[in-house]
């Protein structure tokens, strides 16, 4: 289950997050992102959840504004994607309390900070809300206390 | 449930209000987004970020700038970068926040850096001393943000510096920091296996962990282990079966469930695991049905991550060996599947059936109304996958209507990847199970459009060899060269300015060789729709050297016309065009000349290509005599180019392709890609080092081997032409019942629906009662093998003249066939064994051959292909019980007996046959023989070896296919496999099939596995040879590895050792120092250096290939443990 790549980009194709698993010159990435958000905006409503890139699978979902976008392998199985992109819109939501497109645009290092706790070299590290959370905010205490 | 998270998401508004306590934005952050949104063109977005940009790099470079403000920078420049500005200015301060700043400053800066640089920038060296510093930190938030920065962004140069440390990070007390450290070995491995190598005892510790994350991460890392060698790890079956267990049994922490799912991610990677351990393997397997069927029991709710692992579990369920019973209710889970009205269910479901028809094709049958719905889906995804699981279950019966299918989607289809694999696909489809000459012909015309010149070259090359090679009958060859030839003269009749060049290509080339099978078509015609084609500008310069060969074919005759077109190019620019137009005049006037450079009709089998290029040795010798300087090989040459830069002496590179030299007339004889073993079939490893004299000499070879596999056998398959009229007929009646079909009625829809159903199934099941409109003519046969005339002769010859003198004759004629000559080339009247079957020598334009009559097992073997000229099984009718393996290498061939070999290991068994294994090692490849024994007390019938393996080619092979194999006999068919690519571990897998009944087949896999330390060969040079390459290579590693102090000499006993288990060359030992050399089979060296360093080896290795110096540290690594 490697995760090439995640982005996070608007409903206007505005990229707000990126992470990439592999590494890649720049000037691809730049052709991954532009690709992406051309191929899943033009999803028709109703089609499913996953499309064919090149040879990976792409999976990717919709929160409000938001389309959570990641490229998985052949032979990965692509619903657990969609729970992973869940749980991290879960984690998110716990986090920021009620997420919006707008929090991840002010805070979006935040938004690494917990990914970096959820997954690990495209892999999934820690699956407990409770457990990302108490790391996060460790880190954030801190923060707390110098200030 | 997603939609508890939409509602909370589209909140959007109070967004300010809504900052919980940590999350405060500082104020130029937020500015700059907000006037960003603002914004309302992209031009106006670029001034602000230049504005921005050059704030940033202000700052930055102030002394004045605190660490604080620049955290908050970092974040400003990130965000740059996020809108694809480049900010590579701030990448060094990245580091040294991470550096110097606090806690909370590294945080910041750890993320710029993995989101800054890259693998391989070279500015993460500089990071390496922070991440060390703060891997020994007391601080457990800084050894975790060092660790998540080097799981995530370094390469594998920096590992070892980092390794001892994170090693230590596996025995840490807090479970995070553990996890943590399990997953960055998990990635180093990944990147450098053999780094990792000496800590797999900790990987198991890991597994045992008592926190299951910890223990979960581990698995990421078994999943790998496993996968590249599963035998290996056979005896972990039980605790993961127990893990499994225990997870479904909620023996977890709440914690770890996910929507009340316990665990769902581990499940998951269990059964993945568990699906590798089981396949192929009964006793493991039986391990794990208990679990298997709880897990399909358990996973009932209506979730999605239950769907998930029930996909995983139905796949396992497959994968392993076989149970009945689980088999059932798997099948049953994918109907819930494909049914559900959900479409991402429904995109699994046919994933999961796609997977599962390769075993058990009825099932198609059950879902066919679902997924003739797939098929007309609005979903392009759905669709897509519809259509991978049709090719998996297409037959010659349905081959028209899911072809059909197919051409359909590519046409709406502008996806270049989607194209590519697609009509490849529809080209092996074609050539497998084509009904007609026509149909075949105008499919592969399609195919050659819409495929274009995006097709992968050996589509072409495939279709022409298969006209050009021919099958048994040449009546029917021709009748299926002249289809072409017409169809051809059609299309080019048209509207041509749009056609692919690789079409045109095909088309020139046809018409040039078979043009004169069309008696009624005037030559004139012919030659001025090629010679318009020239007038094209589209057309480009490679297809006119296309066309002006395919002219020069054409029959004399026509001179006036020849002669102005080449009058005309005479003058041109290309000077590749005006040669050919000098060939072209030249030969056309003088027809003695032509028909010698291009006999028509000539045999394939005839060309003969001497690799070694001796042929050439007089006039090497001559230009020597004459001063020439002697030929250099290129590393050499590049050498001495360092050495003298003060000239350009680069030669210019080649203004014309290699295929066109002057040889050129009788090479377009194959334009094929080059034959995989030809490259390496040259005496001097330098030859198949230098690409460019390959490429010259093997034009003209016959590729045997193509991707899927040995190609006479396929074309055996392929060609239409055989027994027309039985494979024409079901087609005809097809479309017969087609045209009736159409029925009255008003639903016609669903009618059509039923008939599609009815042609796209037709052939899958047993029996008329599941196909819907119940066909049940008897399939022909779907592989239509060209006859074989003299298989009843030949096996009741073998009765009759069998004799004492087996083992003598057996010794002759493998002599006479095994590797005279390496390549699949071998010489014509050796191969000729069949004077007693004539009919089998003509059709393969063999010459007799006068010495068969010493051989008296010929006539056991038969030849499946018109031209498959190396398939000798050598059977030897010996006394020995076939079960005792120790006797089984005294049956290899007279001249394999003296190569070293592995000990013989038993490959699979059943009570018919047994097979068992021996690996030869010879200099240019790895052979592997399989020895196949009957243990029954009769006579078992057809008996056929396939192997594959995707890492591996093979470059050739004998006796996989015999007619009989006599009661109580053993076999020997043997592989030669090269490796082109280094890779750890290679998995072979294959099948036997075999009659012991007539009709009645039956098929027995096998795998094994392979390592690399297999295709390593010693390299003999002297030391000024080895200084000199050294200094031409330019990939290298070093690294510590064990010395063996136990006896002697260590450096010498190491190296020893080393050599013992690696066939490495030992070149010179000098006091401390000793350099080592060896090659991947005949191809890329790789050299060692070693040197006693303390208690350790200090190991230096330097190949031109880049990854062979990781692969062969490896191997000395274990080779060194298990000493």
């Amino acid at each position: 289950m490697t995760m090439h790549f995640l982005l996070l980009f608007s409903r206007q194709g505005k990229l707000r997050l990126q992470k990439w698993f592999l590494p890649l010159p720049e000037r691809e990435r730049k052709k991954i992102v532009k690709d992406m958000t051309t191929m899943v905006l033009s999803r028709k409503p109703r089609t499913c959840n996953f499309l064919h890139w090149k040879d990976l699978k792409i999976v990717y979902k919709r929160y409000a504004s938001l389309y959570f976008c990641c490229a998985l392998e052949n032979q990965d199985n692509e619903l657990l994607a969609l729970e992973i992109l869940h749980r991290y819109v879960e984690l998110l939501d716990k986090y920021f309390g009620n997420v919006c497109e707008l929090d991840i645009i002010f805070n979006f290092e935040k938004a690494y900070f917990i990914l970096d706790e959820f997954l690990m070299g495209g892999e999934i590290q820690e699956t407990s809300k409770q457990s990302i959370a108490k790391s996060v905010e460790a880190s954030d205490m801190l923060q707390e206390v110098r200030h | 449930m997603s939609d508890v998270v939409e509602k909370t998401l589209t909140a959007l508004p109070g967004l300010f209000e809504s900052q919980t306590g940590a999350a405060k934005i500082t104020n130029r952050l937020r500015q700059l987004i907000k006037s960003i949104t603002e914004l309302t063109s992209k031009h106006e977005e670029e001034n602000l970020i230049k504005r921005e940009l050059s704030a940033i790099k202000e700052q930055v470079s102030s002394p004045n700038t605190t660490m604080k403000q620049m955290r908050e920078i970092m974040v400003r420049a990130m965000y740059c970068e996020m809108l694809g500005y480049d900010a590579s200015f701030t990448y060094i301060h990245a580091i040294k926040l991470a550096q110097q700043g606090g806690v909370l400053e590294k945080r910041v800066g750890y993320l710029a850096v993995s989101l800054f640089l890259n693998e391989g920038h070279e500015l993460l060296l500089l990071l390496v001393n922070t991440v060390l510093k703060d891997l020994q930190s007391t601080n457990l938030i800084e050894v975790c943000m060092a660790l998540t920065v080097v799981a995530q962004v370094f390469p594998k140069d920096m590992i070892p510096a980092v390794l001892p440390l994170v090693e230590d990070k596996l025995s840490h007390p807090k479970e995070i920091i553990r996890r943590k450290a399990v997953l960055a070995l998990y990635k180093f491995y990944l990147i450098a296996p053999n780094q990792v190598q000496h800590i797999h005892a900790k990987f198991c510790k890991a597994l045992s962990d008592k926190d299951p994350g910890v223990m979960a991460s581990s698995l990421h890392i078994y999943l790998q282990l496993i996968r590249e060698s599963p035998d290996s790890y056979k005896d972990l079956t039980g605790s993961f079966v127990t893990i499994l267990k225990q997870v479904l049994g909620g023996k977890l922490p709440v914690d770890f469930n996910y929507h009340s799912v316990p665990a769902p991610w581990l499940q998951i990677q269990l059964l993945r695991i568990l699906s590798l351990l089981g396949k192929e393997d009964q006793s493991t397997s039986e391990l794990m049905y208990e679990v298997l069927d709880e897990s399909l029991r358990r996973a009932e709710m209506n979730h999605n991550i239950t769907y998930a692992i029930l996909y995983e579990c139905v796949k396992a369920v497959y994968t392993i060996h076989p149970k009945a019973e689980l088999l059932e209710k798997a099948a049953r889970c994918i109907g819930n599947f494909v049914l559900s009205p959900k479409i991402n269910l429904k995109y699994l479901g046919l994933k999961a059936l796609t997977y599962v028809v390769q075993h058990d094709a009825k099932l198609a049958l059950q879902h066919q109304m679902t997924i003739i719905e797939c098929l007309d889906h609005s979903d392009f995804t759905i669709k897509r996958e519809t259509l991978e699981l049709l090719f998996r279950i297409t037959n010659a019966q349905n081959v028209t209507v899911i072809v059909e299918k197919m051409l359909d989607f590519l046409r709406s289809c502008n996806d270049e990847h989607t194209i590519i694999h697609l009509i490849g696909k529809v080209a092996e489809l074609a050539e497998k199970f084509a009904p007609d000459n026509s149909w075949f012909i105008q499919t592969m015309n399609d195919v050659f459009s819409i495929g274009g010149d995006l097709l992968q070259q050996d589509v072409p090359n495939n279709f022409l060899r298969l006209l050009a090679e021919g099958s048994e009958s040449k009546e029917e060859d021709d009748q299926l060269r002249l289809y072409a030839v017409e169809s051809y003269l059609t299309v080019l009749k048209g509207h041509t300015s749009h056609l692919p060049q690789c079409f045109l290509q095909v088309m020139s080339w046809v018409l040039g060789e078979y043009a004169h099978l069309q008696e009624s078509v005037d030559r004139r015609e012919v030659i001025r729709l090629l010679t318009q084609l020239l007038d094209q500008r589209s057309v480009s310069s490679e297809t006119r050297v296309w066309i002006l060969s395919a002219l020069t074919k054409i029959p004399e005759g026509q001179t006036d016309l020849i002669l102005d077109l080449a009058e005309s190019l005479s003058s041109s620019q290309d000077t590749v065009l005006r040669q050919q137009a000098q060939e072209l005049r030249h030969l056309s006037q003088d027809s003695q000349l032509r028909e010698w450079v291009l006999p028509r009709g000539a045999p394939w089998d005839g060309i003969e290509v001497d690799s070694s290029l001796s042929f050439l040795d007089g006039f090497v010798s001559e230009a020597l005599a004459a001063g020439a300087a002697p030929y250099k090989p290129p590393h050499q040459r590049q050498e001495e180019l360092c050495e003298d830069r003060a000239l350009n002496l680069e030669p210019y590179s080649f203004s014309l392709p290699v295929s066109l030299s002057s040889c050129s007339i009788t090479d377009r004889q194959s334009p094929t890609l080059l034959s995989v073993s030809s490259g390496l079939s040259g005496n001097s490893a330098e030859l198949s080092q230098k690409a460019g004299s390959s490429t010259l000499i093997l034009e003209g070879v016959k590729r045997v081997w193509g991707k899927d596999g040995y190609l006479p056998q396929k074309e055996a398959t392929a060609p239409p032409v055989d027994e027309p009229s039985a494979a024409v007929q079901p087609a005809s009646q097809q479309e017969a019942a087609e045209r009736i079909e159409p029925r009255p009625e008003p639903s016609t829809q669903n009618q059509d629906k039923q008939q599609l159903a009815s042609s796209l199934f037709v052939g899958l099941g047993v029996g008329s009662s599941v196909s819907l409109l119940g066909k049940s003519e008897a399939p022909p046969p779907r592989f239509r093998k060209k006859p074989r005339p003299h298989e009843s002769s030949s096996s009741s010859g073998t009765s009759k003249r069998s004799s004492d003198s087996s083992s003598h004759s057996s010794r002759n004629t493998t002599d006479s066939f095994l590797y005279g000559s390496f390549p699949e080339e071998e010489p014509a009247t050796s191969i000729s064994t069949f004077d007693h079957t004539p009919k089998s020598t003509t059709a393969n334009g063999l010459s007799q051959n006068k010495d068969t009559k010493e051989d008296r097992h010929a006539n056991t073997s038969q030849i499946l292909g018109g031209d498959m000229v190396i398939v000798r099984p050598s059977t030897i009718q010996d006394k020995h019980p076939p079960s005792v393996s120790s006797d089984l290498t005294a049956l290899l061939p007279a001249d394999l007996k003296d190569l070293p070999h592995s000990d013989v290991i038993s490959l699979t068994s059943d009570p018919s046959l047994s097979l068992s294994s021996c690996r030869l090692f010879r200099d240019e490849a790895l052979l592997l023989v399989i020895f196949i024994s009957n243990c029954t007390e009769t006579v078992i019938k057809d008996v056929a070896v396939q192997l594959t393996c995707e890492e591996l080619k093979t470059a050739s092979l004998r006796g996989n296919v015999m007619d009989c194999l006599e009661a109580r006999s053993t076999s020997v068919c043997h592989y030669a496999l090269l490796m082109d690519d280094p890779h750890t571990n290679v998995s072979l897998t294959g099948t036997v099939s075999y009659q012991t009944q007539p009709g009645h087949t039956n098929t027995l896999p096998f795998s094994g596995t392979l390592s690399t330390a297999d295709f390593i060969r010693p390299l003999v040079v002297t030391t000024e040879e080895y200084g000199k390459l050294w200094l031409s290579l330019s990939h290298d590693v070093k690294q510590n590895l064990k010395l063996l102090t136990d006896a002697g000499d260590p450096l010498r006993t190491t190296l020893n050792a080393l050599k013992d288990a690696l066939q490495l060359h030992v070149v010179d030992i000098i006091g401390s120092e000793g350099i080592v050399a060896c090659r991947l089979l005949s191809g890329a060296p790789c050299l060692l250096h070693c040197r006693v360093n303390g208690a350790a080896l200090a190991m230096w290795l330097r190949s031109p290939h880049p990854a062979l110096p990781d692969f062969i540290l490896y191997h000395c690594q274990r080779a060194l443990a298990h000493h």
